[in-house]
């Protein structure tokens, strides 16, 4: 690949407004991009075949999702139409700077649905990389064009993509709180629970299919989990005192939570469905924050029991506890990687809250500083390549989405009210 | 515990279908069914909560009193209060049958987890002195609400002072 030594790039993104998609009473995310991997991919998306207007609409998101990785530089195709079948002018297309081309087609399927085809091919080796069908139905459209941008990147980078993925968040704005669900690149927000009062810690099951989250619609903070397709609630926590910060395991059998039912905020166990309740930590002081590790075998979390909050982790099954933060005086807010290398965490720095990183391996933490010195509440993506987190821009509250190497950085924010408390959901199945 | 009642404002649209390994298109695999996860978001509705109906004698006078301040990094209940929290006591040993809710808040600096747990030492701090001046456990009952109910929506000192708080909350209220 070539590598582009690119200067610092910042443009803003805004989703075109898709072919049979009613304008949403929800203000959208926009989404504004700064930094570039070092080593960005030229790659061009072709026109597909069948309407302009729908391939139009379908090649812009594979284009956006791309674009917004950072990891990708967008070869101008010039209007060039190619299907999936057309032959490749391999020799031309090397002269355009390309080292991979996509190309497809958009046509009926028998049921009245789209049928979204597309190849990509390797400019330089003169290959074929594969290719696949999607169907769908017109509205969403984008999804499928998220499953081609997938492919894509899948193929070409060699990570999973997380295009088609998903991102909760609270979104708050004059005294209403809304627990929204939108695609990764913060299109198609959908809201799952609207409230006069907090919403916190969203955490979504390991299938996608259910949120874990802290409401205080009841004067005090209570553990819901919330089926997002039926709308269904459970209280899987309301023990005396605060329930607050679940997690789930792995498996999605168990949740960890903090209650304070025996004194202070302390770690407990439960049943996803609730019962089975089993005590994990024991100190005199704060014990919060749980997370399992991806293996689940082990469980990070905060504690002020050396006497400033610092990171801890123990054994899921409980045992000794082991100190994992030592620099500073206010580390919280543990989140382990879904691949198990690193741990990313939030820590207080001259009064600035950052977000930093550190390598299980070797222990070395490196801070992935924001201008605002008001970060919180990181959240991995499943192909741990990113870590989207809520921060602060121009008084109201945004997400900020960093590669873990720090180069690059998304902004997403809503035009009014403040947007806090991203949790970014698992690969679709 | 309460009853939550929701109810449920969109239905759902589409059924779910199963996704497969991707279909080449040259080899003729099967095409892969792919679907907007979110056209399956439900929206649910929170009801709003009915206003309380406490006696007069809660509502005005010293009992009307319900906040507790602390200072920045304090958990621990100032001198200044000891009549607040005296008559409070005294109404819970006179009135068996009533209970009380004591919320802890924080300022809004830091994680929110870990500040609902320093507003739940706040809270506990004035929980402790009611039981030591007679109120029953089962009358009074601790929680926090962290950073997420600020009195002073501001972000200076002044609006952090307001929010170091804890308040009482009588049975009717909560």
């Amino acid at each position: 690949m070539n590598p582009i030594a690119l200067a610092r790039v910042t443009r803003r993104l805004f989703a075109a407004a898709l072919l049979g998609t009613a304008v949403s009473a929800h203000a959208q995310l926009a989404i504004e991009i700064t930094g570039a991997g070092a080593n960005q991919i030229p790659v061009a998306i072709t026109e597909f075949g069948g309407d302009a207007g729908t391939s139009r609409a379908l090649t812009s998101v594979i284009r956006s999702d791309l674009e917004r990785s950072g990891l990708f530089r967008l070869v101008n195709a010039n209007g060039v139409a190619m299907t999936e079948t057309t032959a490749v002018d391999y020799a031309g297309w090397k002269s355009t700077g390309a080292d991979a081309l996509a190309a497809g087609s958009l046509g009926g399927s028998a049921d009245g649905r789209l049928e979204a085809r597309f190849r990509l091919y390797d400019i330089n080796r003169q290959g074929n990389l594969g290719g696949a069908i999607y169907t769908t139905a017109v509205p969403q459209l984008r999804a499928a064009g998220h499953r081609i941008a997938d492919y894509i990147y899948e193929k070409l980078t060699g990570e999973k993509g997380v295009f088609s993925t998903r991102i909760a968040y609270v979104y708050k704005t004059g005294g209403r709180y809304e627990l929204r669900i939108a695609d990764s690149d913060g299109q198609n927000a959908q809201t799952a629970l609207a409230s006069r009062e907090p919403i916190i810690s969203p955490a979504w099951s390991p299938d996608g299919s259910r949120i874990a989250y802290v409401s205080f619609e009841n004067k005090k903070p209570i553990v819901f989990v919330h089926s997002l397709a039926s709308g269904g609630r459970q209280v899987v926590a309301n023990f005396k005192g605060s329930n607050s910060a679940p997690a789930w395991s792995p498996d999605g059998s168990r949740l960890a939570i903090v209650l304070t039912k025996d004194g202070s905020s302390q770690i407990y166990t439960l049943a996803a469905s609730g019962g089975g309740l089993t005590r994990l930590t024991t100190s005199a002081g704060i014990d919060t924050e749980p997370q399992f590790s991806a293996d689940g075998g082990t469980i990070y979390f905060t504690s002020d029991r050396g006497g400033s909050p610092q990171i801890y982790r123990v054994s899921s099954r409980g045992g000794a506890v082991e100190r994992v933060t030592f620099e500073g005086s206010y580390n919280v807010s543990p989140r382990p990687s879904p691949d198990g290398r690193s741990l990313a965490f939030i820590t207080r720095r001259d009064g600035r809250f950052q977000l930093a990183v550190m390598d299980l391996q070797s222990r070395q933490v490196q801070t992935l500083s924001d201008s605002s010195g008001r970060d919180e509440s990181p959240s991995f993506a499943p192909n741990s390549r990113m870590i989207v987190l809520a921060t602060e821009a121009g008084g109201r509250g945004v997400l900020s989405a960093v590669s873990i190497d720090g180069r690059i950085r998304q902004r997403l924010s809503v035009p009014a009210g403040d947007i806090r408390e991203p949790a970014w959901g698992p690969f679709l199945k | 515990m309460k009853k939550f009642a929701s109810f449920v404002v969109l239905s759902l649209l589409l059924a779910l279908t199963a996704c497969v390994t991707p279909g080449d298109p040259e080899t003729g695999g099967a095409p892969v069914e792919t679907r907007d996860p979110n056209a399956d978001v439900t929206r649910v509705e929170v009801p709003n909560p009915n206003g309380a109906n406490l006696p007069a004698i809660l509502t005005s006078g010293v009992l009307a009193q319900r906040s507790i301040y602390f200072a920045l990094d304090r958990y621990d209940v100032a001198e200044d209060y000891r009549g607040l929290l005296t008559a409070h006591a005294k109404f819970l040993v006179e009135n068996r049958n009533f209970k009380v809710l004591i919320q802890g808040n924080t300022d809004e600096r830091g994680s929110h987890e870990y500040n609902l747990s320093l507003g739940q030492k706040r809270a506990e701090a004035v929980k402790q002195i009611l039981l030591l001046l007679g109120a029953r456990e089962e009358q009074v009952e601790a929680v926090s609400l962290g950073e997420e109910k600020p009195r002073a929506e501001g972000h200076d000192e002044s609006a952090w002072a307001q929010n170091r708080r804890a308040d009482i909350l009588y049975s009717g209220e909560f």
